[in-house]
C-alpha cells in the first residue's frame, strides 16, 4: 500500500462524492441540515487544500473547530516570549509563533530589533541550542496539543537525563477533550458530529471521545489527514447521524489505538499535571492545560525567569473567538482579507498554517470558493 | 517608512512585493525597472541586449546538487535566458568573510568556472571584498550578466488567450527542499537534490517556435505559485493547473509533505515555466525532452478566461485558489 497516493485517488474520491450527494438528498427529503465540526487545524488545512467543501451538498455544513494550538494561545503568552527575547534569552520556537501578534509586538519584530529567536522544526533543536550555548539561557516555546506535548516532553526528558541546565519551557500545552466538552455543552453551538483529530488521537486514543457519543449523542469519527481519510470520515459521520446512533468509529486504525500511546502518556504523566487554561476566544476551560509538575519547576521558564504572565490585549475587532467556536465563518469577520491578512495578521487564526482564517484566505475565501458555511 | 526590515521581506512573497512597491518603484520605477523584470531588455547603439543581476546568500554554501558558485552562475544565466536572450558575459563579485577556508573558496570558484563554461558565458569583470569575521556568513556572491536578444521571441501577455498551455520543464521545488534538508540536518534516504542548472539550452531549442511563446520564467524564490500569480495579476486571463500533472521528485515531495510545505511555494533553480499557444505544447515538450534538464517536462494546465484567478484542480478533483506564500518560508535559499 502506498500510504500517500493511495489515499488521494481521484476515482475513489468520486465514489465518496456520490455517497455524500446521496446523504445530501436524504437530508433534503427530511428537511434537515447537519453540522459537522472538524476539530483539528491539520484537518482544516487539508480540507481547504484539497477543496473538500466542493464535495459537500447543501445540507452538510462543515465548521472548523478550535484545534489550532497557535490560534488558541493567549496574546499574554506572546508578550512573555517577546520579553524573554528582549532580555537576551535565546527563544526557540516553531515557525508559526514568530508572526503571531502579542499585545504590542511580535517575535519577528523582537528579532529584527536584535532579539535571538530561532525557528526550529523539531523540539530537539532546542536541546541542541542549549548544548551549543552553555553560557546562554534557552527557552523553548512549548505550545501545542497532546500530539506536540509528547515530543516536547521527550526532549525535556533527554535534557534531564543529559544534565542540561540552561534550558526551560514556556508552556502553553492544551488538551483537546476538555475543549470539546466545553463546546458541546455550550447551548449556543450545535454540533451533530465530530471529525476527531488524527495525531492527537494517536496519543490519547479513540476511546477519549466515548463520552461525547455516549452522553451527548454526538457522532464521532477519528480520521486521518489524507483527502480520502477525510471523505471516509465525513461519510461515516453522515451514516451515524442519519441512523440516529452515535458512536466512536476509528477510521484511522493504521495509526490510532483505542487506548492511545501508553508510553507517551506515561512520560507526559511523569512531568505534567492538568490545570485550568485560558484559551484565546474560548475563555478558561477547567483541566485543559498541562503544566510542569512542581518537582520540575526549574524547567518552567516562567518560574526560572521570574515572568508574570498577564492576560494579553486582544484586537477588539478580531472575531477569532467566534470563529474558533465554529459560530462564524472566517469570511464573516469584517477584518478578513482586508485589515487582517497573512502578512499583517491581527489574529492568530490568520497566521498559523493550521488557522481557520489562513486556510480560508489561502485556498479560497477571497473569492468565496470554499466558504466555511455556518448555521 | 516606519519599522524595520523583517526576514519575511526577503521571502519573495507578498511582503517582498510590498517592499518593492513602496521603497523601490517610487524612486526608480520610471525607466526599464517599471515592470520589475528579472532581466531588462535594453537598446544600445541599435543593438538589443538583456541585462540582469542577482545576489546569492545561500546557507549552507554547499548542498546536495551544487554550491553557491554554480548557483550564482545559473541564477543570472537563467534570468537572461527566460527573458529570451542568449547569455554571453557575467560579472562576479565576491564578499568573503575573514576565516573562510581557502579550500572552500577553491571548490566554489571551480563550480563557477564549470558552470560558466557549460553555459558558454565569459566571466568578464569582477570584484573581491573581505569583511571581518562575523560580518557575513562565509561568502556572498553577486553576479550580473549580459545576453544577446534572440530576435525570434516576442514575449508579452497581450496575445494570451484561453486554452493557451502552461508547461514546466522539470520537477518543481528541488532546490528549496535540498537547502532546507541540508540546513536542518534531515537525514533522508534518496532525499532532495538541488536542480541548480542552466535552462538556456531549453530556450535556445524552442527559438524556431518562438512566435507562439508568450512568456517564460524560472520559478525560483516563491516557487511556481508566485510566478503563476504574477502572470495572472492585473491581466485579462486566469490560470488553471492540475495537481496530478505537476512533475516532482519523490524525495522533494516527501520532505514537503513531512513539513507541511506546499510544493508550489518551494524554489527551483533549473526549471523553466512557459506559457504558449496550445498547438505548440507538444512540439515544445518534444524538443525539451531531448535534454536531460527537460526530460520530465509536462503540460501542467491552461489559461482560462477568469481574469486574475489562479486555481488548482486538487489530486481528488476539488478546485481551490493558488495563493502566494507569505512570510519567511525559507530564508537564504539562493
Amino acid at each position: 500500500m502506498n500510504y500517500r497516493d493511495g489515499f488521494r485517488r481521484m476515482e475513489a474520491a468520486g465514489h465518496f462524492r456520490r455517497r455524500l450527494a446521496d446523504h445530501g438528498r436524504q437530508l433534503a427529503r427530511e428537511g434537515r441540515v447537519v453540522r459537522l465540526m472538524e476539530v483539528c487545524g491539520s484537518h482544516t488545512m487539508a480540507i481547504a487544500r484539497y477543496a473538500i467543501r466542493d464535495f459537500l451538498p447543501a445540507g452538510i455544513r462543515l465548521v472548523s473547530g478550535p484545534g489550532c494550538p497557535v490560534c488558541v494561545t493567549d496574546p499574554g503568552y506572546l508578550d512573555a516570549a517577546i520579553e524573554l527575547a528582549d532580555r537576551g534569552v535565546i527563544v526557540s520556537t516553531f515557525g508559526d509563533m514568530v508572526r503571531v501578534p502579542g499585545s504590542r509586538s511580535t517575535l519577528a519584530q523582537a528579532r529584527a530589533e536584535g532579539g535571538r529567536v530561532e525557528v526550529c522544526y523539531s523540539p530537539m533543536s532546542a536541546l541542541e541550542l542549549a548544548r551549543n550555548h552553555p553560557a546562554s539561557e534557552v527557552v523553548f516555546l512549548a505550545v501545542g496539543f497532546e500530539t506536540t506535548v509528547a515530543p516536547v516532553i521527550a526532549m525535556l526528558d533527554a535534557a534531564v537525563s543529559q544534565g542540561i541546565g540552561n534550558l526551560s519551557l514556556l508552556t502553553a500545552f492544551k488538551r483537546i477533550p476538555p475543549a470539546l466538552a466545553a463546546l458541546i455543552s455550550d447551548p449556543g453551538i450545535r454540533i451533530d458530529g465530530l471529525l476527531c483529530p488524527a495525531h492527537v488521537s494517536a496519543i490519547i486514543g479513540a476511546d477519549a471521545y466515548l463520552p461525547f457519543a455516549e452522553t451527548h449523542g454526538v457522532a464521532c469519527v477519528v480520521a486521518g489527514f489524507e483527502p480520502l481519510d477525510i471523505l471516509l470520515g465525513l461519510d461515516g459521520l453522515l451514516q451515524q447521524y442519519l441512523s440516529g446512533k452515535a458512536r466512536v468509529d476509528n477510521q484511522y486504525a493504521r495509526v490510532v489505538k483505542p487506548g492511545g500511546n501508553r508510553q507517551a502518556l506515561a512520560l507526559m504523566d511523569r512531568y505534567l499535571l492538568p490545570g485550568d487554561a485560558s484559551w484565546r476566544g474560548l475563555g478558561t476551560i477547567p483541566a485543559s492545560a498541562l503544566n510542569l509538575r512542581p518537582e520540575f519547576s526549574r524547567f518552567d521558564a516562567g518560574n526560572r525567569h521570574g515572568l508574570i504572565l498577564q492576560p494579553g490585549r486582544l484586537n477588539p475587532g478580531c472575531l477569532c473567538g467566534e470563529i474558533l467556536k465554529g459560530k462564524l465563518a472566517p469570511e464573516e469577520c469584517p477584518l478578513f482579507g482586508g485589515a487582517c491578512h497573512p502578512d499583517r495578521p491581527l489574529g492568530p487564526c490568520m497566521v498559523s498554517s493550521e488557522g481557520n482564517c489562513a486556510a480560508a484566505f489561502r485556498y479560497g475565501g477571497k473569492v468565496g470558493m470554499a466558504s466555511g458555511v455556518c448555521a | 517608512m516606519k519599522g524595520r526590515i523583517l526576514l519575511g521581506h526577503g521571502g519573495g512573497g507578498r511582503l517582498s512585493h510590498e517592499l518593492v512597491e513602496t521603497e523601490i518603484l517610487p524612486r526608480f520605477g520610471a525607466g526599464p525597472l517599471q515592470s520589475l523584470p528579472d532581466a531588462a531588455t535594453l537598446t544600445l547603439g541599435g543593438r538589443r541586449f538583456c541585462f540582469s543581476t542577482d545576489s546569492f546568500v545561500v546557507q549552507p554554501l554547499e548542498f546536495p546538487g551544487g554550491n553557491i558558485g554554480d548557483l550564482a552562475v545559473h541564477g543570472t544565466v537563467n534570468d537572461l535566458a527566460v527573458a529570451g536572450s542568449r547569455p554571453r558575459f557575467l560579472s562576479l563579485a565576491l564578499i568573503l568573510e575573514e576565516g573562510l577556508p581557502l579550500a572552500t573558496l577553491g571548490r566554489i570558484l571551480d563550480a563557477v568556472k564549470r558552470g560558466a563554461d557549460a553555459c558558454g558565458v565569459t566571466i568578464a569583470t569582477g570584484d573581491t571584498k573581505v569583511v571581518r569575521r562575523g560580518q557575513c556568513d562565509g561568502l556572498y556572491i553577486n553576479t550580473a550578466g549580459i545576453g544577446e536578444v534572440i530576435e525570434e521571441f516576442s514575449l508579452g501577455f497581450a496575445g494570451v488567450i484561453p486554452g493557451d498551455a502552461i508547461l514546466v520543464s522539470g520537477p518543481i521545488g528541488d532546490h528549496g527542499a535540498a537547502i532546507l534538508a541540508a540546513r536542518e540536518g534531515f537525514r533522508i534516504d534518496r532525499g532532495p537534490v538541488s536542480d541548480s542548472r542552466p535552462v538556456h539550452r531549453l530556450v535556445e531549442a524552442i527559438a524556431p517556435l518562438a512566435a507562439g511563446v508568450r512568456f517564460m520564467r524560472d520559478p525560483t524564490r516563491g516557487g511556481v505559485a508566485t510566478v503563476l500569480n504574477e502572470m495572472a495579476l492585473g491581466h485579462h486571463f486566469g490560470l488553471r493547473i492540475r495537481e496530478n500533472d505537476l512533475p516532482h521528485s519523490p524525495g522533494t515531495r516527501a520532505l514537503a509533505e513531512m513539513l507541511g510545505l506546499d510544493l508550489l511555494h518551494v524554489a527551483s533553480e533549473g526549471c523553466l515555466l512557459l506559457l504558449c499557444a496550445r498547438e505548440l505544447a507538444d512540439p515544445i515538450l518534444e524538443r525539451w525532452r531531448t535534454f536531460p534538464e527537460g526530460r520530465q517536462a509536462q503540460v501542467i494546465g491552461e489559461v482560462t478566461d477568469q481574469a486574475g484567478r489562479v486555481v488548482l484542480e486538487t489530486a481528488i478533483g476539488g478546485l481551490r485558489l493558488v495563493d502566494l506564500p507569505s512570510g519567511e518560508l525559507l530564508p537564504r535559499i539562493c
